[in-house]
């Protein structure tokens, strides 16, 4: 419908331009007279460091935060929008980068909530709303199984939801912020050639990445944006990796390769035998082994897991998110109950300890949900400084709360960590997705911790933060740092890591010697294809 | 949404003037509404408002302003701590009322002499509160039963409780067909000194009391580890789990603080009025002390600022009276000033927004070169 009317369309006008757009927020300009023209049925990235203001622009075309200057057209006409309602309306949608499903409803449910279709104005229309979806996912390749649960979905499948949620809506221009981050390269290719046929259809895409190989594959176009304002608009086809991090951060790529080994014979982790039932069983007998478990037709999220990381040793666990990696992290931290299975930590037998006892003991934790288990948004920098060394110097003396020593200490960390922020005053809600992940490094950094474990630690940072951060881990290593590493960027897995297992279904299936492997055999092997070997 | 409800409870800061504009124009907000109210009822304003002003300016006035204020801070406390840790105590009312019953039962049998008694009397007060949230709170860890739902049917339990206690054969007595507790003796009545000049009346001691419990509170909270685990869980409970805090003891604790405070709300008017519980011992205080701990978005100051003035309103409504006004346009009034503080506070809160934007704009305008340098 309308073929005739979108292909004239396409020669004259673009898909999105945007001119003039200035965003001010309290210490800081986000956007600053910022041009941007998006060409129909073209995939357009934008790039840019941290805090350089890429999602708020997207927001403000979004319709989730409003301009103070400038304008927005959309295939020509110029338009205001005060809410997501109305850019939903002129055809916009958006894939934040967490993930906005509700876990205990199906697919279906999940798609519609918010915009159900009514038969007769009273009853849902499951019916209708079950044929539009199919339709969407065959038309689109998207391969979503309307009756799902989405709990029961992995990542790159949730992600997939995402996207037919917002075409469900009638979205003909889609913007994803950094959809990549979460997911390990084989989940990139499929939701790349996602996005191809979505184009072909003659739809437009915005995506954000730090990922720059992957927006050199993918990308019709390229926008580069520093300091709140586009300092280059490049066709990929004409620059390389090193050329366009070069425009982001005027530095060069980095590499997280480490040289000489700085793995001591002193345990400092040791992980035995670590099981975990999936909840909804009833209560299980603790202790109870494994097999016995299985055997009994009891789902395990985490099976018989054994592992030791010394004293100067990076353990890098490779796999596809969603595979047992966020309950073995809390199972360390103490923040989950598990099954069976013993974890101590120098020598000292820490499986009955709390989680407080455990952080007290020297293990730093960066996870991978920065929002919902690393910050209080709604608090400043500061106090985020204290949170999880809430009983250590320099923050508190005995039961009192010292002001002056965790001030110091976050000005410390944002000098340190090059955290982009007018002051340490600010809520953390005001810093960047990548400014906010700096300063949680940082935090767990401090205090000399004996064991870090690392979910994602640069996840959302751009490529000269990610430098430094991976600078930051090899030299607590050399001093002596233990870290268990969870990532879903293969090169850096492979790079920082002594050690290598893969994860799958919540088993270890598999011991990679990292200075062998390369990410092509390691993705496929964090896929089961390696299984047998 | 639950942004809204953040700035309602408080836990999002208005810094600067701005924490006293909002009140303020709240208040102007609900006495304009309330000047309309009597102007359709065909009565003056002006005047209303004048011998509102003069009656609460007489020094008997001003010691039953100060004496009541102490109960209202008391219990206003008593509900922020909760709020502070998104843990909504609906259950102050029915805390306090058991809690002064059994209190009240305790000091008339007069077990220890003097101020020992009355020291026990406010013991016993702050046990039974303490006691009696703590089961919302046990509920909501073990069982995880909503604390609203289960402060609301403590207090209707409490209601029964005071009843079926306070009969002849238990811990009431008659007298003449009155019933009520045995009187505390005099030598445990709290202390009072009178302060204004003009007026026998004394100002009670419990107004120190309720003095240093708001200083407590505001030191706990701020300065304190237990203060900061307690703001984390109320803001980000996964947050605070991840950080190391035991959420369940937490809230367990929070609501045993609570309930200690709530203990007290009774004590100025058992040990520094009426020395008995009976059938006419205050109820509802509880409720006021929610509307105070909202105009005073939790704050130790705002809620002083929040019990004072409603103390004024309750303590000179009668004076409207002489005027043939009904003395429960206060009520309205009350009712309208806690609808306007919550408008108040979020038109102060995006009119704050747009201003710093615009400070920021201006500030940046002139060093436009800056950004010429890169690259
Ligand atoms: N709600 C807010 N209040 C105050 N400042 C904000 C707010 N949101 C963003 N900012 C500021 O605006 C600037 C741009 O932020 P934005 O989130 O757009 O960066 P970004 O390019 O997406 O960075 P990242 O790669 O780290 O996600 C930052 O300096 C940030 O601190
Ligand atoms: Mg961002």
């Amino acid at each position: 419908m309308g073929e005739a009317a979108i292909t004239t369309a396409i020669a004259t006008d673009p898909a999105v331009e945007l001119t003039g757009i200035t965003k001010r927020f309290p210490g800081v300009i986000a956007n600053r007279d910022v041009r941007l023209s998006v060409a129909k049925g073209h995939i357009h990235a934008i790039v840019g460091e941290n805090g350089a203001g890429k999602s708020t622009l997207m927001k403000i075309l979004y319709g989730m935060q409003r301009p103070d200057e400038g304008e927005i057209r959309i295939n020509g006409s110029a338009v205001s929008f005060h809410t997501p309602g109305d850019a939903i309306g002129a055809g916009i949608g958006m894939v934040h980068q967490h993930f906005m499903l509700a876990d205990n409803l199906t697919v279906l449910e999940n798609v519609i909530l918010g915009s159900e279709p009514r038969k007769g104005g009273l009853a849902i229309d499951f019916g209708a709303a079950r044929k539009k979806i199919r339709e969407l996912s065959d038309a689109y390749g998207l391969g979503v199984e309307p009756d799902a649960l989405v709990e029961e979905l992995g990542v790159g499948d949730r992600q997939r939801v995402e996207i037919l949620k917002v075409l469900y809506r009638g979205a003909r221009i889609l913007i994803l912020d950094e959809p990549t981050a979460v997911l390990v390269p084989h989940e990139v290719d499929e939701l790349f050639d996602n996005l191809r046929v979505l184009v072909r259809e003659g739809l437009t895409i915005l995506f954000i990445s730090h990922k720059l190989d992957e927006v050199l594959k993918v990308a019709d176009a390229i926008t580069v944006i520093r300091r709140g304002t586009t300092v280059a608009s490049v066709e990929p086809s004409g620059v390389t990796a090193r050329k366009l991090a070069e425009l982001m951060v005027g530095s060069e790529l980095p590499s997280p390769e480490t040289r000489e080994s700085t793995v001591t014979d002193v345990v400092t982790l040791e992980v035995s035998g670590l099981t975990m039932v999936a909840p909804g069983h009833g209560p299980v007998p603790k202790g109870t082994s494994a097999e016995q478990l299985k055997a009994d037709g009891v789902r395990l999220l985490l099976e018989d897991i054994s592992f030791t990381i010394h004293k100067g040793e990076v353990l890098g666990i490779a796999g596809v998110e969603g595979n047992g990696q966020a309950e073995l992290v809390e199972a360390i931290m103490g923040m989950r109950s598990i099954t069976a299975g013993t974890i101590s930590l120098g020598g000292a037998d820490i499986t009955a300890w709390s989680t407080l006892k455990r952080r007290e003991g020297g293990i730093g934790f960066i996870p991978e949900d920065r929002h919902r288990h690393g910050l209080l948004l709604e608090a400043p920098l500061w106090e985020n400084r204290i949170l999880g060394h809430q009983t250590r110097e320099p923050n508190v003396k005995g039961v009192w709360i010292d002001r002056a020593g965790a001030r110091k200490d976050t000005q410390r960390i944002v000098d340190e960590y090059d955290v982009r922020t007018p002051g340490i005053d600010v809520d953390a809600a005001a810093l960047s997705g990548g400014n906010q992940q700096k300063l949680i490094v940082g935090r767990e950094m401090s205090g000399e911790p004996v064991l870090l474990i690392a979910s994602h630690p640069t996840r959302g940072v751009d490529v000269g933060a990610q430098a430094a951060i991976w600078d930051h881990l090899r030299n607590a290593r050399a001093a002596g740092l233990a870290v268990l590493l969870i990532s879903a960027d293969l090169d850096e897995l492979i790079g920082l890591s002594d050690s290598l297992k893969v994860i799958l279904r919540g088993r270890i299936v598999a011991d990679v010697d990292p200075g062998a492997v390369t990410p092509e055999q390691l993705g496929s092997a964090m896929t089961g294809a390696g299984e047998d070997t | 949404m639950s942004a809204f409800m953040e700035r309602l409870t408080g836990r999002v800061k208005l810094d600067g003037v701005f924490a006293i504009v909002a009140p303020v124009l709240a208040v102007v907000f609900a006495g304009l509404v309330t000047s309309v109210v009597l102007l359709i009822a065909g009565n003056s304003p002006a005047d209303a408002f004048t011998t509102l002003l003069d009656q609460g300016s007489t020094p008997r006035i001003i010691v039953l302003i100060l004496n009541t204020s102490a109960a209202y801070y008391l219990s206003a406390v008593a509900v922020a701590i909760g709020f502070r840790m998104n843990l909504f105590n609906i259950g102050v009312d029915g805390q306090y009322r058991l809690a002064a019953l059994l209190a009240a039962a305790v000091g008339g049998a007069g077990l220890l002499p003097g101020v020992l008694n009355s020291l026990l009397v406010v013991l016993v007060a702050v046990l039974v509160g303490a006691l009696w949230a703590s089961i919302a709170g046990l509920l909501k860890v073990t069982r995880g039963v909503s604390e609203v739902i289960s402060t609301i049917m403590l207090n209707a339990i409490a209601t029964g409780l005071t009843g079926w206690l306070l009969t002849a054969d238990r811990l009431g007595v008659l007298s003449g067909n009155a019933i009520g507790t045995t009187p505390i003796p005099e030598d445990a009545h709290a202390p009072g000194w009178a302060l204004i000049p003009g007026t026998p009346m004394q100002v009670n001691s419990f107004l120190i009391v309720a003095i240093i419990v708001g200083v407590g509170y505001a030191v706990l909270l701020n300065r304190t580890r237990f203060g900061f685990n307690l703001r984390a869980t109320g803001r980000s409970e996964p947050a605070a789990v991840a950080s190391g805090v035991d959420v369940k003891r937490m809230v367990i604790s929070a609501m045993v603080i609570s309930g200690a405070v709530a203990g007290l709300v009774g004590m100025p008017e058992l040990l520094g009025g009426s020395f008995q519980y009976s059938l006419n011992f205050p109820a509802g205080l509880g409720f006021t002390g929610i509307a105070i701990a909202l105009l005073g978005r939790n704050n130790a100051v705002g809620m002083a600022v929040g019990a004072l003035l409603w103390a004024f309103l309750d303590s000179s409504s009668n004076a409207l009276q002489i005027l043939d006004i009904s003395k429960e346009l206060v009520d309205i009034m009350k009712g309208v000033i806690v609808l306007s503080v919550i408008i108040a506070y979020e038109l102060v809160h995006r009119y704050r927004t747009v201003a710093a934007q615009r400070r920021v704009s201006r500030e940046l305008a002139a060093p436009a070169e800056v950004e010429g340098a890169a690259v």
